[in-house]
């Protein structure tokens, strides 16, 4: 029994890297989607992101440089799918996915010459006494700085949206653009900040998966991690508290199905595989049952196109 | 409208026609068709290599083709017909996925040669090819055996297919061979592709204290893995010393240079036939990655032997008496495995943890 | 504050409904022709091989007839749903799961089929959609649990459930364990309606899905309920609308058509159940629904748009040796277009500042 025990130290720092990406992915959909805008192109723009990051600090040798740039790029994927929803009012889902086609070819195309070089690790943080905590010491404090940045984002995030003004008029925003506009708020230019946000923070989910969780660039890298984050949005009933749990729960339930394959256990790996998937399913199904409160959290205005003269 | 249209695709077809008639009597033109993108670095990068190769090699005698990125269902079959519609007289297929659509269209085009990877199914104008990836993963078993520390082998598999399975169970009899208290845990990501599922499961493998980590999938997240934790790790199709220099023991190298540019030459001079060739080390369809100049000496000179024993025919992977995980006797003593059995393996060899999933 | 400004027109312009998609594609020759040449390729001819060469034969069109099917079967029944606010994105699932059930059949009577086991087939794969759909409906009508993330969620263990069965119960006994079924025998295979091409019965099923689909929206009191429910849900409440009834009934049959069209592909172009059935066709459906603009005729001809841009890539790749990532760009910036150019139907673009006062009295 104790061997299993003290493979929970491990799984909880593999899960806490794993949820990641889905953290910085999910959060900044979160805040795009309080202001009423709703962007499928999440995958879209964590490829370019991941791409951009990579080839940056190919060049300079920095993966600070990378990240920053990783966190550009996808800004700018945003900033396109701003000006043809919110400027040229496009359909917002159909555009969102046509993002996602452009960036996985764009992508490819950027990373061409990328493919097969490897770049330095991102260094490990290292607190002496902390990170020797038996069990949980690695997992708490002994993480890649990014992993604590995405973790501060959860209260930052929150923060933003619940305690300050700006954030109140985005929700105001994402609520009934119509009245927000009549208060003189700038419908545009807030959802057009708000997605720009968005795409910063799914570049950096993009950036960290080449860049330190997996350093190299591969087509189609984030395989499938927007979907999982757009998914935890939902799941979070659009509170930020509550995507760190989907995004740990997914990770969680991903890392702990590997264990239980590499223990042997008798039950076919793609039964295994689907757990994650299932296991979200049901505990959306069980948080999900106070219609009242979710009514409240969806943002009313959710994918519904702004005219200011409509 | 109706007939600007007609009168369009008359001109483009006579056009297209005399251009092919043209080239067809100076070059031979060869297609070839892959699963992933060339820039995958492994699988598909390698099959590539030997497009590359052929071109290199016959230089203004051929013009290749390629599509990448081919999904395995209806497409297949289309843009195996471009190929072979489009004056391609030789068209390599390189993934199990393609056999019955390359089948299907061989039927329409007899006077096209098509060559279909790892499948099993020949005709009259269908030739199969495939390599002994088997034997490259008894090399890799022998070395594990001598390098771990823990005597627990971790190893990543993509899917449970035959070419996978008997990887496993060649590179476990090696592995026991040289050292009977060594066990291997599998677990499968369920995909050829995924570098942070990959990464994933060999954190999970060494965490449960595996101390190598063998791998069937065709991203090096594994060995980037294992070269931050400061353990060892074989590549997968390339030579992934780079993604980490200090772990990487030795990787399995596909070698398809050779066998492109044999039956491109062949099918110029009409020598060419509808076999089924499943080359090894021998044929040079396999290599080795260079030895990390960690490993002893002896251990390098035990995997050369084995490689040389295996060219000469000393040496089989499934040499008997095998035994499965129950401990019946699979393969008797004084036997080895015939290639059928191989071909058909889904079944695990004593020491390996966990079942073949079904 | 802009130059150009956006004005609301007040009818929809019926011109305009025709000439967007004109300039979206003159747009989309003009950049696509810079893309080309600025990747150092012969312009014209990539151009001919993205949007000519696939329309210039027989078996050329037939590939395109074959390639939209799918797209248009899953696009037809995602639209009626999207129009009463179900959104329904784990299409892709549904269609897995029609070709496991449906498909399923061809194994199981594998030997001893007859004339029956086409149309039993059928049903079945329709039925394996809909169970699949019905799923997120039980889930959301009983706890309130979206349909977005559920739906989606289920893609992920549909796809691992194919690859299950292929691997084991599906698995071709003389197959040297590889994970793909026998091929299907005569009687379990699509007929094909036109010799020399591959386009097959699930054609004709997504032609009657596109007439269907306009009888239910246009011609129905179901179809008048789906719509106000997705225009304006209040007034459907007051209106005595049951919700959870149409939420059923869309998500039900977008999972039927989705499970049609998975049993298409198993028993038309493929031929056998393998590991991957569909390309993303349940992905890309939305797309198509969107840029039919929820109309099942507009999805008709935005499904054939679609392929052709999909086929024309492969063209291209053969032809000249276009790589694939080029286009995936070109794909996006066709979409942009078309999906930008809309704006034109309800609005027009005016020059110079706009009359403040106006503005504001209006909104």
């Amino acid at each position: 029994m104790s061997a299993e025990l003290a493979l929970l130290g491990p799984i909880l720092a593999a899960m806490l890297a794993a949820a990641t990406p889905l953290l910085f992915a999910a959060l900044g959909e979160l805040v795009v989607e309080k202001s009423g805008v709703l962007n499928l192109g999440v995958e879209g723009m964590m490829l370019v992101g991941a791409v951009c990051g990579f080839a940056v600090t190919v060049k300079t040798g920095s993966s600070t440089a990378g990240f920053a740039m990783g966190a550009a790029a996808g800004a700018a994927m945003a900033g396109l799918f701003a000006v043809l929803t919110l400027l040229l009012l496009a359909n917002q889902v159909a555009t969102g996915l046509a993002l996602t086609l452009f960036g996985v070819g764009l992508s490819a195309l950027i990373g061409q010459g990328f493919v097969g070089i490897p770049i330095p690790d991102v260094p490990e943080l290292y607190i002496p006494g902390l990170t020797d905590i038996p069990v949980i010491g690695k997992a708490l404090f002994g993480q890649d700085a990014l992993v604590y940045l995405a973790l501060a984002m959860v209260p930052a995030v929150h923060w933003f949206m619940y305690g300050t003004r700006k954030g109140l008029v985005l929700r105001a925003v994402g609520e009934n653009h119509a009245a927000a506009h009549a208060l003189g708020y700038k419908v545009i230019r807030i959802r057009f900040l708000a997605v720009l946000f968005g795409g910063a923070m799914s570049g950096m989910a993009g950036a960290y998966l080449s860049l330190d969780y997996t350093p190299m660039w591969a087509e189609g890298i984030t395989a499938g991690r927007g979907w999982i984050a757009l998914a935890l949005v939902v799941f979070a009933t659009w509170k930020p508290a509550r995507v760190l749990l989907g995004a740990w729960l997914f990770g969680g339930v991903t890392i702990a199905q590997l264990h239980v394959q590499g223990l042997g256990i008798d039950i076919p790996s793609q039964v295994l595989s689907m757990l994650p998937y299932l296991a979200t399913v049901l505990v959306l199904v069980l948080i999900s049952r106070d219609i009242a409160r979710i009514r409240l959290n969806a943002p009313a205005s959710l994918g519904k196109v702004f005219h200011p003269d409509a | 409208m109706g007939k600007t249209l007609m009168g369009l695709a008359a001109g483009a077809a006579v056009l297209a026609l005399g251009a092919g008639a043209a080239v067809a009597q100076e070059k031979m033109k060869v297609g070839f068709v892959y699963v992933g993108p060339i820039s995958d670095h492994g699988y598909s990068y390698q099959h590539d290599q030997g497009r590359l190769a052929v071109e290199k090699e016959l230089g203004d005698k051929v013009t290749t083709t390629f599509v990448e990125n081919v999904p395995e269902g209806a497409d297949a079959e289309r843009v195996i017909e471009q190929l072979a519609s489009s004056g391609h007289k030789l068209i390599f297929t390189t993934s199990f996925g393609f056999m019955n659509p390359t089948l299907k269209v061989a039927q329409r085009h007899p006077d096209v040669k098509f060559e279909h990877a790892t499948g099993y199914k020949r005709a009259a104008n269908v030739a199969t090819y495939s390599a002994r990836f088997y034997e490259g993963r008894t090399i890799l078993g022998l070395i594990a055996g001598k390098m771990t520390k823990s005597n627990v082998i971790g190893y990543i598999g993509s899917f449970p297919i035959p070419e996978v399975v008997s990887g496993i169970n060649a590179f476990t009899l090696a592995l026991r061979e040289v050292n009977p208290k060594a066990e291997v845990r599998v677990v499968w990501v369920n995909s050829w592709y995924d570098p942070g599922k990959e990464a994933e499961a060999a954190k999970a493998l060494i965490d449960q204290g595996a101390d190598v980590i063998s791998l069937h999938t065709d991203s090096p997240a594994a060995i980037q893995v294992a070269q931050e934790r400061g353990l060892w790790a074989f590549g997968q199709s390339s030579d992934m010393t780079r993604f980490g220099p200090k772990a990487h023991l030795t990787a399995i190298v596909d070698d398809w240079n050779t066998y492109y540019v044999d039956r491109v030459k062949a099918a110029m001079d009409g020598t060419w036939k509808a076999v089924d060739t499943w080359g090894g080390f021998k044929d040079k369809m396999l290599f080795l990655a260079p030895y990390n100049p960690a490993i002893p000496q002896d251990v390098v000179a035990l995997a050369e032997k084995a490689r040389t024993d295996i060219m000469e025919g000393k040496r089989h992977s499934f040499q008997g008496p095998v035994k499965d995980q129950s401990g019946k006797v699979v393969i008797p003593e004084g036997k080895s495995a015939t290639d059928e059995q191989i071909l058909k393996m889904d079944w695990y060899v004593e020491g390996v943890q966990g079942k073949v999933p079904k | 504050m802009s130059l150009l400004r956006l004005e609301p027109r007040g009818q929809a312009s019926r011109v305009m409904v025709y000439l967007t998609p004109v300039i979206a594609v003159a747009l989309t020759l003009v950049s696509g022709f810079l893309l080309f040449w600025a990747m150092g390729f012969d312009p014209v001819k990539a151009l001919h091989a993205f949007f000519i060469a696939p329309l210039m034969s027989v078996r050329g069109l037939g590939e395109l007839a074959v390639k939209a099917t799918p797209l248009v079967l899953c696009a037809v029944g995602l639209a009626i749903g999207f129009r009463a606010n179900v959104w329904n994105i784990g299409a892709e699932g549904q269609l897995t799961l029609g070709a496991i059930t449906g498909g399923g059949l061809a194994l199981a009577f594998y030997g001893d089929g007859g004339w029956w086991l086409l149309p039993l087939m059928i049903v079945a794969g329709m039925a394996g959609g809909a169970l699949w759909a019905a799923i997120p409906a039980f889930l959301r009508t009983r706890f309130n649990a979206s349909e977005i993330l559920t739906s989606l969620m289920l893609t992920y263990v549909a796809l691992l459930l194919l690859n299950y069965m292929t691997h084991g119960p599906y698995r071709d006994p003389e197959g040297f364990a590889f994970p793909e079924s026998r091929l299907f025998e005569a009687d379990a295979v699509m007929p094909i309606l036109i010799q020399g091409t591959r386009v097959h019965l699930g054609s004709l099923f997504a032609l009657l899905a596109v007439a269907g689909g306009w009888v239910l929206i246009a011609r129905t009191f179901i179809g008048f309920q789906i719509k106000v429910i997705g225009l304006t849900p209040a007034a459907a409440g007051y209106a005595g609308f049951n919700e959870k009834k149409i939420i059923w009934l869309t998500l039900l049959l977008s999972g039927a058509l989705a499970g049609l069209a998975g049993l298409g592909e198993v028993a038309g172009p493929i031929g056998q159940i393998t590991p991957t059935v569909s390309p993303g066709y349940g992905f890309t459906a939305i797309i198509v629904a969107f840029l039919g603009r929820l109309h099942p005729v507009g999805i008709l001809l935005a499904g054939f748009l679609m392929a052709l841009s999909f086929i024309g890539g492969e063209a291209a790749q053969i032809g000249l040796g276009l790589p694939k990532a080029i286009t995936g760009v070109f794909q996006g910036m066709l979409l942009f277009f078309l999906l930008a150019t809309d704006v034109l139907i309800r609005y027009r673009v005016r020059f110079g500042a706009q009359k403040k006062a106006a503005g504001k009295v209006m909104a």
